[in-house]
């Protein structure tokens, strides 16, 4: 076989392998992050004793959740129990495939050729040229997850908790896309490079949050009814459903759920940077790819700060309010702007 | 439509007002205790747990007279009394306690003990951390309830107004 093909094939490996862990590193940041913001919100500490500053409590989280006990109920259906977590974790993490982490490939520090040929590290997983098509997809993967779950526990609660979690995904999956449409009406692509390289001009003031501002609030609303986040976080309604579609999870099989949400808001937050705020875009990110890697962090950091805000302001909102929301004024709204922006597009290239 | 609009209005500036409340308190510090490691502090005549005084000179103010243990509701206390000696002298009058015993199980703090004795040897001091790993650890000896006994986790509140208006807590 070709030289060439083995090493970039184990390149390419490397880097899947490492991205994924990095996700599952940032849910264990995320779990921290969050306890620690919420905190302060709320004129407390947060964690503070495991660790300095409370640094190693995800640890601790985390080895208590190895360590309990795992319990099967007799009463559920065995298989899809056990494959619901999996099936609510994998498409939470798969969805960060197509975002571009910087603005070209790089060589790998140090290493000019391998096995003397030069290999180029591209910082995105995949380039799919439906790539916005493809998160919407894997985004209502997830539910599959939820509603398995619920079903599979062979409990009321949980059984309303995914069919409720279910509906509120799938809704919130419409006004997503058409907020996104407009997106691509803007960028004429649905590929994610080409849609954040449309985005550098004008010192920033190219971002799509400033030229549609109305499909960014629709998509991060939805974004986060998506990923059950506040003030859409009916999942987990513990003074309604006891804990929703996960009542009957315990151990690393609820970890695996915890984990899927707090991904899912990662990737969240990841997307709404990268569609919205101009991904790596940033001054000198088109010559140095790495600093494109910090802009784009930077931005990721500045929406979960406000996904927390808001959860640390915003009460919840009742099931039916939110599907009125939803129906009633996010769609609308979207077919509206997406109207609005065929028609001054038209003007413009006619 | 006019409805709706002024809806969508008046509860974006709703939300954002609440983001804004967040927000503010975001930025200042916490008023959580950090109880071991900072001191709490209580007021001055807050009624803590026991501790049995001395004299300047180190003799026990406790002349073994069991009034603390006729006052007390519960019944938690138990004073057995003794003889002091020339060669051994535990407190200035005829006769010392002994035993000393304080139930702190069944202690409700009502202060009777400390209101009744003659000495003023029992007080209700301001350490408040009194769990054990043993019930029967909870019994506190003489030797447990005598001076000194000041733990660090315990301040006392220099509550400046309170003192003042009703000439309470002198220090």
């Amino acid at each position: 076989m070709d030289p060439v093909v083995i090493t970039t094939t184990v390149v390419e490996i490397i880097k899947i392998f490492i991205i994924a862990t990095a996700l599952m590193l940032g849910f264990a940041a995320m779990t921290l992050i969050e306890r620690k913001t919420v905190a302060r919100f709320t004129l407390r500490y947060g964690p503070n004793r495991a660790g300095k500053y409370g640094l190693l409590q995800p640890v601790a989280d985390m080895f208590k959740m190895f360590f309990k006990e795992e319990v099967i109920p007799g009463h559920v259906d065995r298989l899809v129990y056990l494959m619901a977590p999996g099936l609510s974790l994998v498409p939470a993490i798969v969805a960060f495939a197509v975002v571009p982490l910087a603005s070209q490939p790089f060589a790998i520090p140090f290493t000019e050729q391998i096995f003397g040929q030069p290999v180029m590290v591209t910082p995105w997983v995949a380039d799919v040229n439906v790539g916005l098509l493809y998160v919407l997809a894997i985004g209502s993967l997830g539910t599959y997850g939820v509603i398995l779950g619920g079903w599979s526990s062979n409990n009321k609660y949980s059984l309303l908790g995914g069919l409720r979690t279910s509906a509120q995904m799938l809704s919130y999956e419409l006004p997503m896309g058409i907020a996104l449409l407009s997106i691509v009406l803007m960028a004429g692509s649905l590929r994610m490079n080409e849609i954040v390289s449309q985005q550098g001009s004008l010192w920033g003031l190219g971002w799509f949050i400033f030229v549609q501002p109305i499909a960014f609030l629709i998509f991060f609303i939805s974004g986060l009814a998506e990923a059950g986040r506040s003030p859409f976080d009916l999942p987990e309604t513990e003074n309604e459903l006891i804990g929703g579609f996960a009542t009957e999870y315990g151990g690393m099989k609820f970890g695996l759920f915890f984990g899927a949400e707090y991904i899912h808001t990662v990737v969240l937050a990841c997307i709404t940077a990268t569609l919205f705020l101009g991904g790596w875009n940033g001054p000198l990110a088109e010559q140095v790819p790495i600093l494109g890697f910090f802009y784009f962090l930077a931005k990721v950091a500045v929406i979960i700060f406000i996904i927390l805000w808001i959860r640390a302001s915003i009460t919840r909102v009742r099931f039916d309010k939110m599907m009125n929301f939803c129906w009633k004024f996010l769609l609308p709204l979207g077919l509206v702007n997406l109207a609005v922006t065929a028609l001054v597009i038209a003007i413009i290239s006619f | 439509m006019i409805n709706e609009v002024k809806e969508v209005v008046t509860g974006s500036v709703e939300l954002a007002r609440a983001m804004g409340v967040t927000l503010k308190y975001f930025f200042r510090t916490p008023v959580t205790n950090q109880f071991p490691d900072e001191p709490v502090a209580v007021y001055p005549r807050f009624r803590g747990r026991h501790v049995l005084k001395r004299y300047e000179n180190g003799l026990e103010r406790c002349i073994g007279c069991s009034l603390c243990a006729a006052a007390c509701p519960t019944d938690c206390i138990y004073v057995g009394a003794a003889e002091n000696t020339d060669e051994e002298r535990y407190s200035p009058g005829e006769r010392y306690a002994e035993i000393y015993e304080i139930n702190m199980l069944r202690c409700i703090f009502c202060g009777y003990c400390a209101e009744a004795c003659p000495t003023e040897a029992i007080v209700l001091e301001h350490d408040f951390a009194l769990a054990e790993y043993d019930r029967w650890d909870a019994v506190y000896t003489k030797e447990r309830l005598l001076e000194p006994h000041d733990p660090p986790h315990i301040a006392i509140r220099d509550d400046e107004v309170f003192v003042a208006k009703a000439g309470w807590g002198q220090k």
